[in-house]
């Protein structure tokens, strides 16, 4: 498992080749970026800042990766989140999951974005045109985050 | 202990972390909200919607009905907006 905060940019084809580098038994990677949009609520923005809480949101990742470890087959995890200011069209968080089969790596980084957008401890702050404002939690964000409270169907690992 | 505010309960209270003693009787994480909130304009205004605000101790997600007794460090901020 790799965790990692930073305000510089990653290159997310890098760390996805970092996992299976070397290995044969890896047969999907997915690979997630989230990207900071040059609007908010239809308004043009300037940037972003991300605040965070330093030792928590190591700590919450690191929780949350172990849980996704726990629930699927998983090769390799690896998820880094900027913080700081970050301009439009810039990364801001990258989830790459390494798996044997497509369905575990899927799922295990759908999950842990779906965590990372409500319980990871960072807040973002948008400067648009009028000033900077805090962003406000999505209730659409916490939804996703909840439905993987049920038990996980079984599947068949024969794909 | 020590308290840490994070985004607008920060900027609202105009600092971003201090060392407090609550008298005794606060017990839960609802309780030090409410005397924090009588402690002047600015913490008033930060947990004027306790509702919203979520809370740590010792760096892990805690309900307001959570006991104080014995942490090093709580921390309040708005829901969490990162990914």
């Amino acid at each position: 498992m790799t965790v990692r905060l930073q305000r510089e940019p990653f290159d997310a084809a890098a760390e996805a080749a970092k996992l299976t580098r070397g290995r044969t038994d890896v047969g999907a990677v997915v690979t997630f970026t989230g990207i900071c949009r040059g609007d908010e609520n239809g308004e043009p923005i300037a940037a972003l800042t991300l605040e965070h809480y330093p030792g928590m949101a190591e700590s919450e990742i690191a929780r949350h990766v172990e849980a996704a470890e726990s629930r699927w087959s998983l090769l390799g995890v690896t998820v880094i989140h900027r913080y700081g200011r970050i301009a439009p069209g810039e990364d801001i968080v990258l989830v790459v999951t390494a798996s044997s089969h497509r369905h575990d790596a899927f799922a295990a980084a759908e999950f842990l974005m779906d965590y990372l957008k409500t319980r990871a401890p960072f807040w973002k702050r948008v400067e648009q045109g009028k000033g900077a404002t805090w962003v406000e939690a999505r209730q659409s964000d916490d939804s996703a985050a909840k439905r993987w409270q049920k038990p996980a169907p079984r599947r068949d690992a024969a794909e | 202990m020590k308290l840490l505010y994070f985004a607008w309960v920060r900027e609202r209270i105009g600092k971003p972390e201090e060392v407090v003693e609550p008298p005794a009787g606060i017990s839960t994480v609802a309780d030090l909200m409410a005397w924090l909130s009588r402690r002047g304009e600015e913490y008033a205004h930060a947990f004027e919607n306790p509702k919203v605000i979520r809370a740590a101790i010792d760096r892990a997600h805690v309900k307001s009905d959570a006991a104080i007794a014995g942490a090093r460090e709580i921390a309040f901020f708005p829901p969490m907006t990162g990914g």
